[in-house]
């Protein structure tokens, strides 16, 4: 079979009025969960429901969310949010206490970056995220204590020396919570690491606050360790005119889920999601990527590409992109590619746009699984390229696209390090 | 001066209903220098022929050999193949994702000649060519054959074969899905090829229009898995008039 009859592609024009992945019922859920929430202040945080009956949760604007674990139900797994999750791998982290040993913080950055440890009943905790499914809020409601990254106003960061870089080591598999902070304030440049590595159980919430003016990056980095279960929520808040460039690497784990969610707090906000994972033999790496226009004139890209080897390698990746009402003049895009290099691994990719204003400059999405087959293999081999080189070339290339975004050149250089790694150990 | 040696050749390819001869005898010698043409109906066995000997691996050779200059290429592995000096233009040329033009060419250039292309010059070679081959530019920062239309592959294998300069050079069907202007193209750049006169070329076609460009030395008439008959370029013109009907058994012929 050729490459291209194992390629789907779907695309939407800019002039498709609502495109819902799952439902015509949209609408009327943005007043359960209104605009503002769950930034719209101390009224989100002390409140937020929407977990009546017969609220599809299909719609994103009819998620629930709740910093109190008990709001949500038990996970049955067929919930749409959690249907391609093996609950099992969790290990517990829906159902019991997380009161192992959170991470250890290790931090390397400039001097005026300041990195603090402050107590749950921080102010800033919550101002930028609300869990919205019923992990994030365990950890929510477990963790004692948050570390706190602030890069002050107006800092200029963008040069490799001035990298924040935070080591979240784990520290063993009693099932843990963690919360971590980045705080960019106004008119400030700089690109922060969050590089998890070891062992772990662990429900991590991460909040990432880019004030007006702002531009971020933040990369995180899964390299963990055979077994870990890791669950992230990563919800951010894009100021006025503020950038943030938003990368997930997976790259080792049991099961990696990562849900990353970018909000606008002001028109004129950019936000460019950029994913990468390589999942083996085993290996479950789930992405769900939310991007909620609720403000004019904001702009989102969402490129995730993923490479799969191995029996029962196994991504998946959602994106859902919801433009409300509100938000006239959005320009959105989605874009997610797989490559599967042997048999007996899958991808599921689903992209889901809901359009709830017809004005707008643009918005679309893509999304492709392509496997590595014999033909292409020997197309290569037939210009005299070895079969391991073919192999790389092809990844490689594939996922290249993703790393040179990242313009962190050690950083770079680390992910083409782990690619090639990736491939010695495939044996392929 | 080279010769690839196709000997008594017997391939079969395993299908769901069992073992499935299809090349039945072949033999042809091709010299450094010579052009011959192979035309034949569909289904005959012209692009097995070309496939078994650049090793595509569907196909098994259940006897006979194919030697370049003595030396065993069924012994060879595929990128072996090539780098001995084979190279293959493929009829329906397949799409690599993530890899670019660009990219591609210079790894495959590296790996036939065995070290990397001096960069300054190759970086002209490439442009000269894709710009000899009316290949727009931007198809250089572009994945391989994604995307690309049927004349537009054609035009990027010609593209490799004028880069790596192989001994042999096997054209399966080059010229089909063509359009006039581009069959001209096409045809020039496997002239330029054979500047020196010293490339072998087997050249499988339905069509004597891009003889008319590319002069066969020898014609052979392909059926049923194996030569029927061969001549000089006259055979093509005859072949066209006529069809192959002479050649099919007179079952088919009603
Ligand atoms: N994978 C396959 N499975 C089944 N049959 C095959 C396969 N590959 C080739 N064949 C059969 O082998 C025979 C020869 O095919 P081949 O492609 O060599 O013909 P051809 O002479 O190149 O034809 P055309 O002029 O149409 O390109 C055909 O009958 C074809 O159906
Ligand atoms: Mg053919």
């Amino acid at each position: 079979m050729t490459n291209a009859e194992l390629t789907k592609e779907t695309s939407a024009a800019s002039n498709v009025r609502r495109i819902s992945g799952m439902d015509e019922e949209g609408e009327q859920l943005s007043e359960i969960n209104p605009v503002a929430s769950p930034l719209g202040g101390a009224a989100a945080k002390s409140h937020s429901h929407g977990a009546g009956a017969g609220i599809p949760d299909s719609s994103r604007a009819g998620r629930l969310t709740s910093y109190q674990v008990a709001d949500f139900p038990a996970i049955t797994g067929r919930e749409e949010d959690w249907r391609f999750t093996p609950l099992k791998r969790l290990r517990g982290l829906d159902k019991v206490a997380l009161d192992g040993a959170a991470p250890t913080v290790a931090v390397h950055k400039p001097d005026a970056v300041t990195i603090e440890t402050v107590g749950r009943d921080d102010a800033r905790i919550g101002s930028a995220g609300i869990p919205d499914d019923r992990v994030s809020a365990a950890a929510w409601g477990a963790v004692n204590e948050a570390t706190v990254i602030t890069v002050p106003a107006e800092f200029d960061g963008r040069s490799e020396e001035h990298v924040t870089t935070v080591t979240l080591t784990g520290a063993g598999n009693a099932p843990a919570a963690s919360h971590i902070f980045v705080h960019a304030k106004a008119n400030s440049d700089a690109v922060v690491v969050l590089d998890h590595r070891g062992s772990a159980v662990v429900s991590e919430n991460v909040e990432i606050l880019v004030e007006d003016g702002a531009r971020l990056t933040v990369v995180s980095i899964q390299d963990w360790a055979d077994g870990t279960t890791h669950a992230s929520s990563q919800q951010m808040k894009i100021g006025r005119d503020a950038k943030l460039k938003h990368v997930v690497v997976n790259l080792g784990g049991d099961l990696v889920r990562i849900n990353p969610s970018a909000r606008f707090a002001g028109p004129g906000g950019d936000i460019e999601m950029y994913g990468l994972y390589f999942a083996d033999a085993g290996q479950h790496f789930e992405q769900r990527i939310f991007v909620d226009h609720s403000v004019p004139n904001c702009k989102s890209r969402v490129t995730y590409k993923g490479a799969l080897q191995g029996k029962d390698a196994h991504s998946v990746w959602v994106g859902d992109v919801l433009i409300r009402k509100e938000a006239e003049g959005t320009d959105t895009y989605e874009m997610n590619r797989n490559l599967i290099l042997t048999q007996g691994a899958r991808a599921d990719s689903v992209p889901n746009l809901e359009i709830e204003t017809g004005l707008i400059e643009g918005a679309g999405h893509a999304s492709a699984t392509g496997r590595f087959d014999d033909e292409q293999l020997f197309y290569l081999q037939a210009r005299g390229i070895p079969e391991d080189v073919a192999r790389r070339l092809v990844v490689r290339g594939f996922l290249n696209e993703i790393i040179q975004q990242i313009k962190v050149p050690a950083l770079e250089e680390r992910l083409r390090d782990a690619v090639e790694r990736e491939l010695k150990a495939g044996a392929l | 001066m080279s010769t690839l040696e196709i000997k008594d050749l017997h391939v079969s390819i395993d299908t769901e209903q069992g073992k499935k001869p299809i090349l039945k005898g072949v033999s042809l010698t091709i010299n450094s220098g010579e052009t011959h043409a192979i035309m034949g109906p569909n289904g005959s066995g012209k692009s097995t022929l070309a496939s078994t000997i650049a090793g595509h691996p569907r196909y098994v050779v259940d006897s006979g050999s194919i030697t370049l200059d003595g030396e065993d290429v069924l012994a060879m592995s595929v990128d072996k193949r090539a780098r001995a000096g084979l190279f293959l233009a493929m009829q329906y040329p397949v799409e690599i994702p993530g890899v670019t033009v660009t990219n591609f060419l210079r790894t495959a250039k590296t790996a036939i000649d065995g070290e990397a292309p001096k960069l300054r010059t190759w970086t002209k070679d490439v442009k000269d060519a894709m710009a000899q081959l009316r290949i727009e530019p931007e198809f250089a920062a572009r994945n391989v054959n994604e995307g690309f239309s049927g004349g537009e592959k054609k035009r990027h294998e010609i593209l490799q074969l004028e880069l790596f300069k192989p001994k042999f050079a096997i054209l399966d069907e080059t010229d089909s899905g063509l359009d006039v202007d581009a069959l001209k193209v096409v045809s020039e750049g496997v002239i330029r090829a054979n500047e020196d006169g010293t490339m072998g070329t087997l050249l499988i076609t339905h069509y004597t229009r891009i003889l008319r460009y590319i002069k066969p030395d020898f014609v052979h008439v392909f059926v049923d898995g194996n030569i029927a008959e061969q001549g000089g370029p006259e055979l093509a013109d005859r072949l066209e008039a006529e069809g192959y009907d002479r050649f099919l058994p007179a079952t088919a012929q009603a």
